[in-house]
């Protein structure tokens, strides 16, 4: 479920399943803006297939992706913590978005 | 003597919605959000929208962080849009472009509240009503309110266009003032929440265009009167000694044992909204509570009570009326009572929509808290319950069902509770005609919504006022059945809508054989006073 890659050097990427019942609701969706704008990298995410990358770091657009339950959520991010932003994204979304204090 | 000459100049004559007299400081009230805001240079307009953004952002945390639970997590999500920079540049943009603050905010907000809407998802579009709520927020706190509570001062004759009940609970009472509507009507809900507090009220004054100091609002006229003189004023305030008189004679009335007719006695009881109601002087004379509506313990909050909110509340009410018997109906939400997160959005008829029991059984685990709530209520007093908008037997015994299996799972768990006899409002015309059907342990018939099905008239709009007519021999059709099926079955048989509080409507009910009336606590006496003057009218021949 977890993969993370060094694509060439600058771009890490990553993808996990959405195992939230509700799909990415209000919720899951806060959970996950906040914790992007924790990173300085510029982060992206989009649903399964979908064509468009959206700001991780925008909670509409997060919203506006309608992700489904059981939907991949790939994650792509650059910059200095890029790999510690998709790392910590995707163990948000695997670990189902857990109450927890980071 | 021609008193007509004098007359103010600005005077108007409405209709009542709640009796009563108020004569103080005039304040209007305007719907409209932004009025008198004046626009700056776009620069200074971008900077408005910043501070007013901040400011809402700050609102909301603070309500997020009293309300906990699922409100806050949806609070946190307007917080979350207030800081999203994908969102908010286009709007800044827009505004550096000449757009005025409020209008672009405005726009944008629509834009997403209209998305949302037409999502397939009933998740997401109930969502929307969170954004309309920020867009409120943010454009009064842009008009210059830092989130601006209604500022009335105490006594004040409030006049508005038409006021929310949330509005309406925000003005503080206490000190006297009475509610001017230049339209409403006094079967909205506004009106019985004026009623129940005792607020003078008078509904559909047309065109109030003056501005005025003071005010005198006559709730048994029906009329307004601005800046008025001081012999208007005199005569005011005998109308008002008259009115103060008769309410004295109707205390005494109270204080008497309770009436009967034609040999039987009547049960008068109570309708209330809150626990706070039950400190109307005249509460204490009633036989118990025949109705405690539970709706507003979803509105005024930030989210849905929870189990512990809500017990503690029906609790309260049970302590006070001891061994009295206590009717609590669960929650009638929808129609024109909508609650975000519960209620549907968009239906095209919510009087005739998914409201009532219909919504409580579409949302079990809403539902379950109350009825938890109510089974351990059930165990401190006199509790009996009642389902509102009930059409089938089928609703009734799936709403018992839920009751009973939140009872048991209580009991197993080692929490007392039990569970009460459980009734239903009747209140659906098809209910009303196949009443043997229900196995009821009570029947409660609910007036207001059985005339306005009956008569097919939307009871919100005033202009059908002359045609929803509760003593149509229609409505009093259904009456009398419930309640002579109710006498062969040995269930018993109340009515709890305005018509028990209206000394028209007494002879008819009182000769369908009703003989348990529940009203507005304002109301008590003078029903009790009716109903005494028609059973001594009856015993002299």
């Amino acid at each position: 479920m977890l993969e993370t890659r060094k694509a060439n050097g600058e771009v890490i990427t990553g993808s996990v399943r959405l195992i939230h019942a509700a799909g990415m609701h209000a919720r899951p969706a806060v959970k996950l803006t906040k914790l992007a704008k924790k990173f300085q990298a510029q982060i992206s995410v989009r649903a399964s297939d979908a064509a468009e990358w959206i700001n991780a770091k925008s909670v509409s657009k997060i919203m506006a992706l309608r992700a489904a339950r059981d939907s991949i959520i790939e994650i792509k991010a650059s910059g200095e913590d890029a790999k510690a932003a998709v790392a910590a994204l995707v163990a948000l979304v695997s670990a189902d978005f857990p109450d927890t204090d980071q | 003597m021609n008193m007509r000459a004098d007359i103010a100049a600005k005077a108007y004559r409405g209709r009542t919605a709640s009796i009563g007299f108020a004569h103080g400081p005039f304040v209007r009230v305007d719907a409209a959000p932004h009025g008198g805001r004046a626009i700056g240079a776009p620069h200074d307009e971008e900077s408005a929208l910043r501070t007013a953004l901040a400011s809402a952002g700050q609102q909301i945390a603070t309500l997020a962080r009293t309300a906990g639970g699922e409100a806050a997590q949806i609070l946190e999500f307007q917080v979350a849009l207030l800081d999203d920079e994908d969102f908010l540049d286009p709007i800044h943009t827009a505004i550096l472009g000449g757009t005025p603050a409020d209008t672009a905010w405005t726009v944008a907000l629509n834009a997403l509240i209209a998305e949302y809407d037409s999502a397939p998802d009933e998740y997401l579009r109930a969502r929307s009503s969170d954004f309309a709520d920020l867009r409120d927020r943010v454009l009064r706190t842009l008009d210059g309110g830092e989130g601006k509570v209604l500022e009335i001062p105490s006594g004040a004759v409030v006049c508005a266009e038409d006021l929310p009940p949330s509005q309406f609970l925000e003005i503080d009472w206490s000190g006297g003032g009475g509610l001017a509507l230049l339209r409403g009507s006094p079967t909205s809900h506004v009106a019985m929440l004026a009623r129940a507090q005792g607020v003078p009220m008078v509904v559909q004054l047309g065109s109030v265009s003056a501005a005025a100091e003071t005010a005198l609002l006559d709730g048994e006229e029906a009329t307004l009167e601005l800046d008025p003189t001081s012999e208007r004023v005199g005569l005011f305030q005998k109308r008002r000694e008259l009115h103060r008189k008769n309410r004295a004679s109707a205390r005494a009335i109270l204080r008497r044992p309770a009436p009967s007719w034609a040999g039987e006695k009547i049960a008068l009881l109570i309708n209330i909204q809150r626990a706070e109601d039950l400190d109307h002087p005249d509460a204490q004379y009633a036989e118990g509570i025949g109705l405690m509506r539970t709706e507003f313990l979803l509105a005024g909050q930030t989210g849905l009570p929870d189990e512990e909110t809500q017990y503690q509340v029906y609790d309260s009410v049970l302590r006070w009326a001891g061994n009295r018997p206590v009717t609590i109906r669960t929650f009638d939400a929808g129609g024109d009572k909508p609650v975000p997160g519960f209620t549907e959005d968009g239906e095209a008829n919510p009087f005739l929509g998914v409201r009532g029991l219909r919504l409580c059984l579409k949302h079990p685990d809403i539902f379950s808290v109350q009825l938890r709530a109510l089974a351990r209520a059930a165990v401190r007093g006199n509790l009996k319950v009642m389902f509102p908008m009930v059409t089938t037997p089928e609703e009734l015994d799936a709403g018992r069902c839920l009751f009973a299996a939140a009872t048991e799972k209580l009991q197993s768990d080692g929490i007392p509770a039990m569970l009460p006899p459980t009734g239903i409002m009747v209140e659906v015309p098809a209910a009303a005609l196949t009443i043997e059907r229900f196995e009821a342990s009570f029947f409660s018939i609910g007036s207001n919504d059985l005339t306005q099905y009956v008569t097919a008239c939307d009871r919100s709009n005033g202009s059908l006022a002359t045609l929803i007519d509760p003593l149509h021999p229609a409505v009093l059709e259904l009456v009398g059945r419930t309640v002579d099926y109710g006498k062969r079955a040995g269930i018993s048989v109340s009515l709890c809508g305005d018509m028990a509080g209206d000394p028209r409507c007494i002879p008819a009910l009182l000769s369908c054989g009703l003989r348990e009336l529940s009203v507005n606590p304002s109301a008590l006496a003078q029903i009790k006073q009716t109903i005494d003057g028609l059973s001594r009218g009856g015993s002299r021949d």
